[in-house]
């Protein structure tokens, strides 16, 4: 596979979200605002590119039997340094966001992306597929969140575009509309597969 | 935080469920809820591993982390403290109870990667709870994963026999199940403010 075609694939193909529903904790917890979704986004890119660069580089001297016990600490370093960084340049965000930085951490897709890609890729092919992969869940973080942004508070990204005669839907704000959102989500994409494939 | 250890527990069953509310542990909830017994061995295993590991990172993150001034590390450390623990137990259930090991052991390993352990002791360092606090919270959490598991798997062994459009199969109407339970959930809202 050639640069273009690994990154197609991680990002829509094998999307984390909608073909294996994984890492989705995250993808219903902080998407009742548009830029909770899109730092959080930004925040799982760069610990799937730089995990998945480091975890390829090491992938021959990594004896199997600590495999997962080291790509967690991998993961976990890079976690840290996002959440840091959070605290000091974005404090108000990093409060709203709370433990889900932490809990990048335990979201199935870094594990997923290092077991399937990085642990037989070369280091620049999985660094690709990390940044596809991230960016496909991002994707779908923002599809979600911009719906429950539009209808719980009538904005974007902050910024009214509903005017004063919009009454917010306080179901978008709660957790229930969320389970409802990525189902539909996962239905419209599902049903697209299907009819693609008969 | 001033709040009745009690109060705290219930509040983590009803009022602020793990799963759902926060959304935490979706993974293992999805993949293990087809059969009714799997789901109540993996949400057992759960409140075990979610009660001690919160007790055990309470008293790491308070005499050694606040201490030493390496706050910084708590996600490695807690992750480090969660994935021992779980070893010790899975031996141990192997060595001493080679029955259960089958009915719950097997399920161990995969609470390591359930997010709703480390979430836990997350919350606990957050929301700044007490050793009290934070078991009580660790519990509650862990008896509200339990039933939400236990709704899902009863739910869907019903729904086997129905037909469902071919899209929404398997992940697609357990989100659409689990939405409604939150609904449910919704209405224990008013009870107790914890967050």
């Amino acid at each position: 596979m050639n640069k273009k075609e690994i990154f197609v694939n991680a990002a829509f193909k094998e999307n984390s979200i909608w073909r294996q529903i994984l890492g989705i904790c995250s993808a219903l917890a902080v998407t009742n605002l548009m830029l909770n979704s899109l730092i959080m986004g930004l925040g799982v890119i760069f610990v799937l590119a730089l995990a998945n660069f480091t975890i390829s580089i090491i992938r021959n001297w990594t004896p199997r039997s600590v495999r997962m016990m080291v790509q967690t600490l991998i993961i976990a370093s890079y976690v840290i340094i996002v959440d840091v960084f959070l605290k000091a340049n974005m404090p108000e965000i990093s409060k709203q966001l709370g433990p889900y930085v932490g809990l990048i951490i335990t979201n199935c897709i870094l594990m997923g992306r290092a077991e399937a890609f990085a642990s037989q890729n070369g280091p620049l092919d999985s660094m690709i597929d990390g940044i596809g992969a991230g960016l496909g869940y991002t994707i779908v973080l923002l599809a979600i969140s911009f719906i429950r942004e539009l209808f719980g508070f009538g904005t974007i990204f902050g910024l009214q575009v509903l005017g004063s005669w919009w009454t917010n839907w306080s179901i978008m704000v709660m957790a229930p509309s969320a389970f409802f959102l990525l189902a539909i989500f996962i239905w419209i994409i599902n049903t697209h597969y299907y009819k693609a494939k008969a | 935080m001033d709040i009745n250890a009690f109060v705290l527990f219930w509040a983590a069953i009803f009022t602020s469920n793990i799963l759902l509310t926060n959304f935490l542990g979706m993974c293992s909830y999805l993949s293990v809820s087809r059969e009714l017994e799997s789901a109540l061995g993996l949400g057992t295993a759960v409140i075990i591993v979610l009660t001690v590991t919160s007790a055990l990172n309470w008293v790491v993150y308070h005499y050694l982390l606040v201490p030493f001034g390496i706050v910084y590390l708590q996600f490695i450390v807690f992750i480090i403290v969660i994935a021992a623990f779980v070893q010790f137990l899975e031996l141990l259930i192997e060595r001493y109870a080679p029955a259960l090991y089958y009915t719950l052991g097997i399920f161990l390993p995969l609470i390591t990667v359930n997010c709703a352990i480390f979430g836990v002791s997350l919350f606990m360092v957050i929301r700044d709870y007490n050793f009290i606090q934070s078991v009580a919270f660790g519990a509650g959490s862990g008896i509200g994963w339990l039933l939400a598991i236990m709704m899902l798997a009863g739910i869907r062994r019903k729904l086997k026999e129905k037909l469902v459009p071919i899209g929404l199969r398997g992940a697609g109407i357990s989100l659409i199940i689990t939405g409604i339970m939150a609904l449910g959930f919704v209405g224990f809202s008013g009870i107790v403010q914890i967050q």
